[in-house]
């Protein structure tokens, strides 16, 4: 079976909603749309207080290349353009809007017939992508329609589709794979036509297998759609991960897929693009799975983009009295979250609620130079040396040392016997490290 | 046996005569002329390296103070006017008058005023904390209380209060070299103008969020309410962002605005007691 060759850690799975079917979360009575919810440009809004909205209405809109459109997720009366915390605590520019019935624009196609012919041509794709705001479901949020238009100068001859869900807990790519797989499927071949390939890679960790059964079954109808198991281990949902678990591609430091002629989309984002292109339904929900150890009922929801953590909560059979942290995102990379009013967004992909006995961190002790963080480092880093660096502010050695090149996975701080925090430092390195450089460039 | 001593004392000396003519010429090609002045000026400067004055370390300050035409944009703030006015003094130019600075903190959220809404198990360091979220608090502007400022100042000019959870400066010891202000990610350590008897009047807040939030998160921010803006007669103060400021230029001291502040987020610091009078006044005025 497939892996990556370098690194890597095996957290405990606890996949505990991977046999509940996805639900569909009540509309709720208000909902806080941010504008930025891609890497990019925030769109700019184009609704005003107390304009009538309906479900699927583009409210903001795009602002230069690297953006993105956002759609009403519910129909009603815009209250008003305010702020909304974001999973920092930062507030964040959002649309507020409150609900009033559920009413969709009427072009969206809401039978539940598959359509398997695909009409447009592969640049009517990608502009139906950048409309329909359409961006990478795995956690990133980078604009899909960026990654879709090869640049001149650069060929792609590899489609790869990211089924892997690495991280612990989550489930919500497993669930759609199982419960979406032919819409998936239609989506993969779209992006194909899309990048003028005529292979795609589907990659999905052998925890899942009945993800891969159904997979590959119905890959038989489709021309050019492999699905390959791959070995479990962390963090092979990683794009550079993947491509060289996958094609044995190396993606050069500092580089990106496409220069390894390679395009890698979620399977989360494969589906959003079938929704988009042959029912017409621009991105305004998406799955989030909610989960934890002591939560009553937990599960894997279609939930509308701007709906409050809270009522994901509340579905859930709310807090279990031990809760100590809500994390948004998985256990490795997620982040700890402060108000449970911050909305579901694009990239919010689960929320999972840690029992306080469990969302402890150890205390830090000495480094004893086990070297276990550089053999967990899937990108060949030295952590425990990028820490001591950025801790001692030594940041032109810590850029030699190719800090810029960290993923921030965390699988060091996972792996560390001394409880040390390798990636709080690493991080804190890695923004200084891209601020030097850009202050370089602009002198 | 006499003879091998001969040889060897005649060869080495050859030697050396030899590498004395080689070295001579070696130093007269890379020979470094060095102003002496440099070496005076330094010893005249502190020598703390702290990097205030925007150079490495004292020899390089050195270095371009005895290079510079003018003494405009160099200044020490550790060594202060006198120092300067030693070292223009030295090298027969003008030394300019510079205001001396200290370092002030803005923001008095106290866990008192300001209570923790969550809490933070990471490293105590405030960089890191900000670039995870906004901190223990629901305000995003004021002090994470990690004390990153403390460890920044090399001249024992602060220590963080256990109680306040607020780092304290200690205004004789302050030399407003600045290593706090870059030291802080949130940008609340401010260098205001010193006054007579270190007294001090500046809005302890830096909060940019509306009156609402910001008093809901902490209650004694400023809320942009502009009662000090109109009080003050000397337009020492300006409102930009929600968020009051009181230029220490025009400042007179008055103490005005102080007493009109309703949520008490302007500080007056080092005066003697206030008059029975005004004390009356302003009682009536925040009832």
């Amino acid at each position: 079976m497939k892996t990556f060759p370098i690194g890597g850690v095996h957290p405990p799975e606890n996949k505990l909603t991977a046999g509940s079917e996805i639900r569909y979360l009540p509309v709720p009575h208000s909902v806080a749309i941010p504008v930025n919810q891609h890497i990019g440009t925030p769109a700019s809004i184009v609704v005003k207080k107390d304009d009538r909205v309906k479900t699927g209405q583009v409210i903001a809109e795009n602002k230069g290349f690297v953006s993105s459109n956002i759609h009403s997720s519910v129909s009603g009366k815009v209250n008003k353009i305010g702020t909304v915390p974001d999973t920092t605590g930062y507030k964040q520019t959002a649309v507020f809007i409150d609900v009033e019935g559920d009413e969709w624009i009427v072009t969206i196609d809401r039978s539940d017939e598959i359509l398997t012919e695909i009409n447009l041509s592969p640049e009517e794709i990608v502009k139906k992508c950048l409309e329909s705001g359409i961006v990478g479901l795995g956690g990133a949020t980078f604009p899909s329609h960026v990654k879709l238009t090869v640049p001149s100068g650069k060929r792609c001859d590899l489609l790869i589709i990211n089924g892997v869900e690495c991280e612990p807990y989550l489930t919500s790519d497993h669930r759609l794979m199982l419960e979406r797989g032919e819409e998936i499927l239609i989506g993969v071949t779209i992006l194909m036509k899309a990048l003028r390939v005529n292979k795609a890679m589907i990659g999905i960790e052998s925890n899942k297998p009945d993800a891969i059964d159904h997979l590959t079954n119905l890959a038989k109808a489709f021309q050019g759609i492999t699905v390959y198991p791959l070995k479990v281990k962390y963090p092979q949902g990683a794009e550079k991960q993947l491509i060289k678990a996958l094609a044995k591609r190396e993606v050069p430091s500092g580089r990106l897929p496409i220069d390894v002629n390679t395009v890698v989309h979620n399977v989360g984002t494969a589906f959003a693009v079938y929704e988009a292109i042959q029912k017409n339904k621009p991105l305004f929900e998406r799955v989030v799975t909610i989960t934890g150890k002591s939560v009553s009922n937990p599960g894997n929801y279609f939930v509308r983009i701007g709906t409050p953590v809270k009522n994901l909560i509340e579905a859930a059979g709310g807090f279990p009295d031990d809760t100590g942290k809500i994390v948004s995102g998985g256990p490795m990379m997620g982040k700890a979250l402060n108000s449970t009013e911050v909305p579901i967004v694009k990239g919010t992909s689960g929320i999972i609620l840690f029992p306080s006995n469990e969302s402890k961190r150890m205390d830090s002790m000495p480094c004893i130079r086990c070297a276990k963080c550089v053999q967990a480092c899937a990108l060949n880093l030295e952590p425990y040396l990028l820490m001591t660096l950025s801790e001692m502010g030594l940041f032109e050695r810590a850029e030699k040392e190719r800090i810029t090149d960290c993923m921030e996975c965390g699988s060091c701080s996972f792996i560390c016997p001394a409880g040390r925090p390798l990636l709080d430092y690493i991080r804190l390195g890695k923004a200084t490290v891209i601020k030097m450089a850009r202050e370089r460039v602009l002198k | 046996m006499s003879i091998t001593v001969l040889i060897t004392i005649i060869s080495l000396s050859l030697l050396a005569m030899l590498a004395a003519v080689i070295l001579y010429f070696v130093a007269q090609k890379f020979k470094v002329i060095e102003d002496p002045r440099i070496d005076e000026v330094q010893a005249v400067l502190p020598g703390a390296n702290c990097g205030a004055c925007g150079f490495a370390g004292c020899r390089n300050f050195a270095e371009a103070l005895v290079k510079a035409e003018t003494f405009e944009g160099l200044n020490c703030p550790v060594g202060g006017s006198s120092v300067m006015e030693e070292t223009a003094r030295m090298l027969g130019k003008e030394a300019l008058a510079v205001e001396p600075l200290i370092a002030v903190l803005l923001c008095n959220g106290t866990p008192e005023f300001r209570p923790h809404t969550s809490r933070y198990d990471g490293v105590p360091d405030c960089r890191i904390a900000h670039s995870l979220y906004t901190g223990e608090t629901d305000c995003s502007y004021g002090c994470l209380g990690y004390g990153d400022c403390v460890r920044a100042c090399s001249f024992d000019a602060m220590f963080m209060n256990n109680e306040t959870a607020l780092p304290v400066i200690i205004d004789d010891k302050c030399v407003a070299c600045g290593a706090c202000v870059k030291a802080c990610p949130k940008n609340i350590i401010e260098l205001r103008k010193k006054a007579k008897k270190d007294r001090k009047i500046y809005v302890a807040c830096s909060n940019c969020d509306k009156g609402g939030p910001a008093r809901r998160a902490c209650k004694v921010a400023c809320i942009a309410c502009s009662k000090c803006f109109k009080v003050c007669e000397f337009n020492a103060i300006t409102i930009v962002d929600n968020l009051a400021y009181i230029d220490a230029s025009k400042c007179t001291f008055c103490r005005k605005c102080v007493a009109e502040c309703p949520t008490g987020s302007i500080l007056e610091l080092n005066f003697p007691p206030r008059k029975f009078k005004v004390e009356e006044q302003a009682e009536v005025k925040t009832v």
